[in-house]
């Protein structure tokens, strides 16, 4: 049994299923564990089930099979304990319009059975730099401010554990560098993030750990890193002084290939292999007298891989 | 029980009310102020007395019966549906609260603004008729179990509604008639024997008789009946919102 409750994860998902009434099975059979403190980063297409998922979690859309439990607390029988610790930012800009910043953060507050705390809503407007905005009312707000709005909404309970679906789908570039700044800050205080994303340059800045979901399945669960060492490729461009038609002849142990214009030879290779084959390569073609006069190196980035592995599955 | 949060959704709906009072609260006095002249003063003159009470006075119960039904059911329906509409209801949803507290909320503030708009449009009637209430205590039971149970029915259509039309076509289509048919501005005991019998299935008797007896003393149906026949539409609805909860139904997918 876990020994301590630090140890034990915040978020464990078992088995759920989710078949939506018509037949539609957005997912299937999802196993998951989240840390405490974790920032984990769910991708997948549209329509792959990550909201679906969420959404399951949050308690808004019922589970078809299986079993969750927030930091102990099954989602179904002990609903209250699991919810309160939840924050949830949905995707959509669901905001009411005619109350004040204030006061919409502050019902979400007392929503979550929270006794009032002014100061506690004065420091997470003043976080997300909506306390200028305090007293005015929603619908007067830009897309970005209701972005934060939602977000507030989300932190006025003090959750431990943060949904963030699509935190910054339509947000400016400044707006997106303030929300990662935010999610830092919160993660420091301990608490734990899942976000999902389109930016996958989002998940590869923040996410300790990236789960890859595909029409309802999670394909794929890795420490960031790791993912990108595993499925990590890496090509070596030369700049050739001499043109070359083909790839030579006696070089077909290398993954080797020609620009259309004969200028480039790029050999592509594994950095998980023992051997990356570079050295063999180059003393290769010096004995055959191909001489370069330039070279570089180029690491797939974790969007190449999630294509690579989409489209694997596709 | 979460009764913070039932505060909030209260103390949410009831901001609502009064950021719309003109639309909340003076329409309803007004448009009750013109049954008064119309239906108390011009034609009223001209009829004689009800069960021995002046036509004026008598109307009285059913005027503020049809506004507390009609405004129970819309507050509620409309406070529930809004959320539907806008996508707001993913926080209720994901809210620790059950729906027991939910319906308090909601329901609470539909059932608290209507019952409201009763006492005041009863406050505007002292200035045009003279009016006593025989057993206050049973007046005030009456306005409760009224205003909650068509607040119940309100919250009902809300959540069944798809769309705004249907939000307006139960009040519209239903209530209302039922209301007028209910014996707002008649008894009864005036209408052809038949009609009388096809009246006995229109709940909103039940609610103006006994609610008439508790101002005047007289009523179409035994007192007892009126309750008992409150108590079950209570229920009713009761029932069908602990289902609609239990299930999820045009709540949860």
């Amino acid at each position: 049994m876990q020994s301590t409750n630090a140890a034990a994860p915040i978020l464990a998902v078992r088995g759920v299923s989710k078949i939506y009434e018509g037949g539609f099975q957005a997912l299937k059979s999802i196993d998951l564990q989240i840390a405490r403190g974790e920032i984990f980063a769910l991708l997948g297409p549209n329509g792959a089930g990550k909201t679906t998922l969420i959404s399951i979690i949050c308690g808004i859309v019922n589970l078809s099979a299986g079993e969750i439990t927030v930091d102990g607390h099954d989602i179904g029988r002990d609903y209250r304990a699991a919810r309160s610790k939840i924050g949830l930012v949905p995707q959509e800009l669901t905001t009411d319009a005619f109350e004040t910043v204030f006061d919409t953060v502050s019902f979400s507050r007392g929503l979550f059975g929270k006794k009032k705390n002014p100061a506690h809503i004065e420091k997470v407007l003043r976080d997300l730099s909506l306390w200028d905005k305090r007293d005015n009312k929603i619908m007067t707000l830009s897309g970005g401010m209701k972005r934060r709005v939602l977000i507030a909404k989300a932190l006025s309970h003090e959750p431990e554990l943060l949904f963030l679906d699509e935190p910054t789908a339509g947000v400016d570039v400044a707006l997106r560098r303030e929300m990662w700044e935010v999610v830092r800050k919160l993660r420091e205080n301990g608490v734990t993030i899942i976000l999902t994303t389109h930016y996958i340059e989002e998940a590869e800045m923040m996410a300790d750990r990236i789960g890859v979901i595909s029409r309802g399945e999670l394909i794929l669960v890795e420490e960031k890193a790791e993912l990108m060492r595993k499925l990590g490729h890496k090509e070596l461009v030369l700049h050739l002084q001499d043109p070359l038609s083909a790839v030579p002849p006696g070089f077909s142990d290398y993954d080797l290939s020609v620009s259309a214009d004969g200028s480039m030879l790029t050999y592509s290779y594994d950095t998980n292999a023992e051997r990356t084959g570079i050295g063999s390569l180059m003393r290769r073609l010096a004995e055959e007298g191909i001489r370069f006069r330039d070279l570089s190196t180029k690491q797939s980035t974790l969007e190449e891989i999630f294509v690579n592995l989409v489209e694997d599955r596709a | 029980m979460n009764l913070t949060a039932v505060a909030a959704i209260y103390k949410f709906e009831m901001a609502r009310t009064f950021r719309t009072l003109m639309q909340s609260i003076i329409s309803p006095v007004i448009s009750t102020s013109l049954y008064f002249v119309v239906f108390g003063a011009a034609i009223g003159s001209r009829i004689e007395e009800v069960d021995g009470v002046s036509y004026g006075a008598f109307i009285v119960p059913g005027l503020i019966m049809l506004t507390l039904l009609q405004q129970s059911l819309t507050n509620a329906a409309f406070g529930i549906y809004f959320p539907k509409f806008t996508g707001t209801i993913y926080e209720l949803l994901s809210a620790p609260i059950s729906p027991i507290e939910i319906v308090l909320g909601y329901v609470g503030a539909a059932a608290t603004k209507s019952m409201a708009l009763g006492l005041i449009i009863l406050a505007t009637a002292t200035l045009f008729v003279d009016l006593r209430i025989e057993h206050p205590l049973w007046m005030i039971l009456f306005l409760v179990l009224t205003a909650v149970t068509f607040a119940m029915f309100g919250f009902i259509i809300g959540i069944w509604a798809d769309g705004f039309e249907k939000l307006q076509i139960v009040p519209l289509l239903i209530v209302t008639p039922l209301a007028f048919l209910g014996g707002s501005f008649y008894s009864i005991s005036m209408l052809p024997e038949f009609w009388q019998d096809v009246s006995l299935v229109n709940p909103v008797v039940y609610l103006i008789s006994g609610f008439r007896w508790a101002f005047y003393g007289t009523s179409d149906v035994s007192i007892a009946v009126s309750l008992a026949m409150t108590l079950v539409f209570l229920g009713a609805t009761l029932a069908a919102v602990t289902y609609i909860f239990k299930t999820g139904w045009r709540l949860k997918s």
